[in-house]
């Protein structure tokens, strides 16, 4: 029985226990459900094992989506229990389980997910390449972060979650003060998605560098494709940070190392250091694809060019190299002194001049615009005010001396929700409306889009807003209650309300796909925006092999020229289509990946040697492998263009 | 002949054994850490810039603007955060 005493949860509640049984329920449920309609084997055929990078970014939303409400469920926990003083809804154990959950969630699993999920999917169609430069990465990666995911939510029924907040902070983090193995799970779930990511990194960058379409230099690529090269060389040379991070935060943990304790030599203040240095480009892998989205969304809706295109690509250069000049500022009061804080006191404030040029080029496309009130534009125009009281906010943070005032309160929290849910939630919403008739093929419903974006954003401003006032009061950030007497219940209410309103705008946003699935029209054509960029340019929805003749481009807005200035996007003949195969290896990878996790977590060495073994022989049996790949036969191409409205246009 | 005799090779070879024979004079002469470390430190860096244009033909591809520029690029990265770190972590308390 010793053995399976581990997997007991620490601080277990009747809540736990009925989520035990529900997720058990659920996963029957679906495999009863599978196995009834015989949907296995088209799963996984044309899903779980498809190299088609339209088909993963789908994938990656689905997964995504899930997160933002498994998230969402966190926050609105958080927000009830401290919606009055003194409340006992969550005790203070549980609180802290849910604020780490609810960060670690968010920001790798929901938002890292979702940007993945539009890169992935967007990005080779608007270059006019046929699919990413190793596809079979890809597939990878993907299966990387899912079981990432997936064991990172197993924490809460086996073994307990991590509760030393999203940036697990030594020696809180460490056996003597997180004894469960909550933080284990939390080491290796980002872990392993944290190399899932490393691959997508390296694999975007490849594919837009050598992969774009005759005629497209690097200065007339579309802006989100330059975000997507900007934010995967960030990831390049962020991620590698975090991984050994994470194995030294292991190593410490599991094998009493002592790099990140009090004692024998360690440095506390070095896990802070190391987590910021890969922590605050993080931050601008998540805004910059957001910035991408809206430079595609206004053009679109206000039938103008986007302004300033060159600076706008200098601008995210600039904030590449800036964001890893930053990191301190995560920790002005950890004791570093006024000239090391006023370096970079100085360095975070330079950033707000890329980010203002860009906010200013996006007012001026809009000025003199002929604009178009729908929902990606909306949520584009809401994003604009918002996040620049974000941005102003944030100068306000860089202040090393005044940030003595601000630091671990509610200020401080509010201004990181500021922006990045005005900034990448927005644009993920903006993005994922926009972008949905090209990946199934029908419009969602306008006018239910609108009710979430006006919900979303008056429930955001209630949430957040008050948080500033009771910061600035000094309301600590992660105190799971507070007395009647400091006065922030009231403001703690109004936040309650607006987080309320914003579940409300989610779960219309769910029925807006169900209705919009049962009665949206299916004859959209190609083109339903009036868009300019070329993924539009191909049928909808997209066919596997995307371009049925490889387009010819030469601005950065080729379908534009096409629709206005008769530019010829397809010359040429019909020619036989090289694509890759399916593979079902990263699926084996992942639940090997899945078992080297899990066993690591509890320190079962037996599992974690066969798994080990398990992965680098797979590796062996790829890199052996031959596989050249099918070729689709210029009857086939005739065939599918033909059932998708006549020939090629 | 002239064309055939690999020169840059050879004499990029030369100039690698003399950088390594002036950090080895760092284990024989009696220095003081700081002296000796510089040496070490900046010899480390030319024989590795010495190694990569010479031997690993960073600058003879039609890459060469590429290689160049994601090499300083990740140079630039690595040197702000090796400083940055002493600057937070130890400078900062002197």
């Amino acid at each position: 029985m010793d053995f399976f005493n581990r997997f007991a949860i620490p601080n277990p509640t009747p809540t736990i226990y009925a989520s035990m049984v529900a997720i058990a329920l659920t996963v029957i449920a679906v495999i009863i459900g599978l196995t009834y309609f015989k949907k296995w084997g088209y799963l996984f055929r044309e899903w779980l094992t498809t190299v088609d990078h339209k088909r993963i970014g789908i994938m990656y939303l689905i997964s995504a989506l899930l997160m933002l409400f498994r998230g969402g469920v966190d926050a609105i926990m958080m927000r009830a229990q401290t919606a009055v003083p003194e409340n006992t809804f969550l005790n203070a154990a549980e609180y802290n389980e849910v604020f780490t959950t609810h960060g670690v969630v968010m920001i790798f699993f929901m938002a890292m997910a979702f940007i993945i999920a539009l890169m992935n999917f967007v990005v080779p169609l608007q270059i006019g390449a046929r699919d990413v430069a190793f596809p079979r990465l890809n597939l990878l990666s993907f299966w990387l972060y899912f079981v990432g995911a997936m064991l990172f939510n197993l924490s809460f029924v086996l073994g307990g979650s991590p509760n030393a907040g999203w940036t697990s902070y030594f020696p809180l983090a460490g056996t003597q003060f997180s004894e469960s193995v909550g933080t284990n799970y939390y080491m290796w779930a980002l872990q392993i998605s944290g190399l899932g990511t490393l691959m997508t990194g390296i694999n975007f960058i490849v594919t837009i560098l050598k992969m774009r379409a005759p005629g497209m230099t690097l200065m007339k690529m579309p802006m989100f494709t330059w975000s997507a090269l900007v934010t995967n060389i960030i990831i390049v040379f962020a991620f590698p940070v975090l991984t050994v991070t994470l194995l030294m935060g292991t190593f410490d943990r599991q094998f009493g190392t002592n790099f990140f304790t009090m004692t024998n030599g360690g440095d506390d203040m070095l896990w802070a250091n190391l987590f910021w240095v890969w922590g605050h480009p993080e931050v601008y892998i998540l805004i910059l694809p957001a910035f991408g989205i809206y430079s595609e969304v206004i053009p679109t809706f206000t039938q103008r060019n986007l302004y300033g295109y060159k600076s706008m690509v200098l601008s995210m250069v600039i904030i590449s190299l800036l964001s890893f000049m930053v990191w301190v500022h995560h920790f002005f009061t950890m004791g570093q002194g006024a000239l090391t804080n006023s370096i970079f006191s100085f360095t975070t404030m330079l950033i707000a001049i890329p980010t203002g040029m860009k906010i200013f080029n996006w007012l001026l496309t809009i000025r003199k615009g002929k604009i178009r009130f729908t929902v990606p534009m909306l949520y584009s125009l809401g994003f604009i005010p918002l996040f620049t009281i974000g941005g102003v906010t944030g100068v306000m943070l860089a202040m090393a001396s005044a940030d003595y005032q601000y630091h671990n309160t509610m200020f401080l929290v509010a201004h990181f929700h500021n922006v990045i849910i005005p900034g990448v939630v927005f644009a993920m919403l903006a993005g994922l409306t926009y972008w949905w008739p090209k990946m199934f093929g029908f419009m969602l419903n306008e006018k239910i889009g609108k009710w979430a974006f006006w919900f979303i954003s008056i429930g955001f401003c209630l949430a957040f807003f008050p948080m500033y006032i009771s910061g600035l009061d000094g309301q600590a950030r992660r105190m799971y209650t507070y007395s009647a007497e400091t006065g922030f219940g009231v403001w703690n209410m109004i936040s309650f309300i607006g987080a309320g309103m914003m579940a409300i705008g989610f779960i219309i946003i769910v029925y807006n796909i169900y209705y919009s699935i049962r009665y949206s029209p299916r004859n959209v054509g190609d083109d339903p925006w009036n868009a300019r960029s070329l993924e539009w340019a191909t049928h909808n929805p997209v066919p596997e092999y995307n371009f049925a003749v490889t387009p010819q481009v030469n601005s950065s807005e080729a379908l534009w020229d096409a629709k206005k200035n008769g530019h010829k996007l397809f010359k040429g003949e019909l020619k036989e289509i090289h694509m890759p195969n399916n593979s079902g290896l990263p699926v084996i990878m992942a639940v090997l990946f899945f078992v080297f996790g899990f066993s690591f977590v509890f320190s079962i060495w037996p599992g974690v040697i066969l798994s080990g073994v398990g992965i680098f022989s797979s590796m062996a049996y790829q890199s052996y492998m031959k596989d050249r790949g099918k070729h689709i036969s210029v009857e086939e191409i005739k065939e599918t263009e033909a059932k998708f409205g006549g020939g090629k246009k | 002949m002239k064309e055939l005799f690999p020169r840059k090779q050879v004499m990029g070879f030369v100039f690698s054994l003399i950088l390594t024979a002036v950090a080895v004079t760092v284990y024989f002469f009696d220095m003081s850490f700081e002296v000796g470390s510089t040496i070490l430190l900046v010899t480390a860096f030319v024989q590795a810039a010495v190694q990569l244009v010479v031997f690993m033909h960073a600058g003879e591809t039609g890459d060469k603007k590429a290689i160049y520029t994601s090499t300083f690029y990740g140079l630039i990265i690595a040197l702000v955060t090796v400083f940055g770190s002493l600057l937070t972590l130890v400078w900062a308390y002197y």
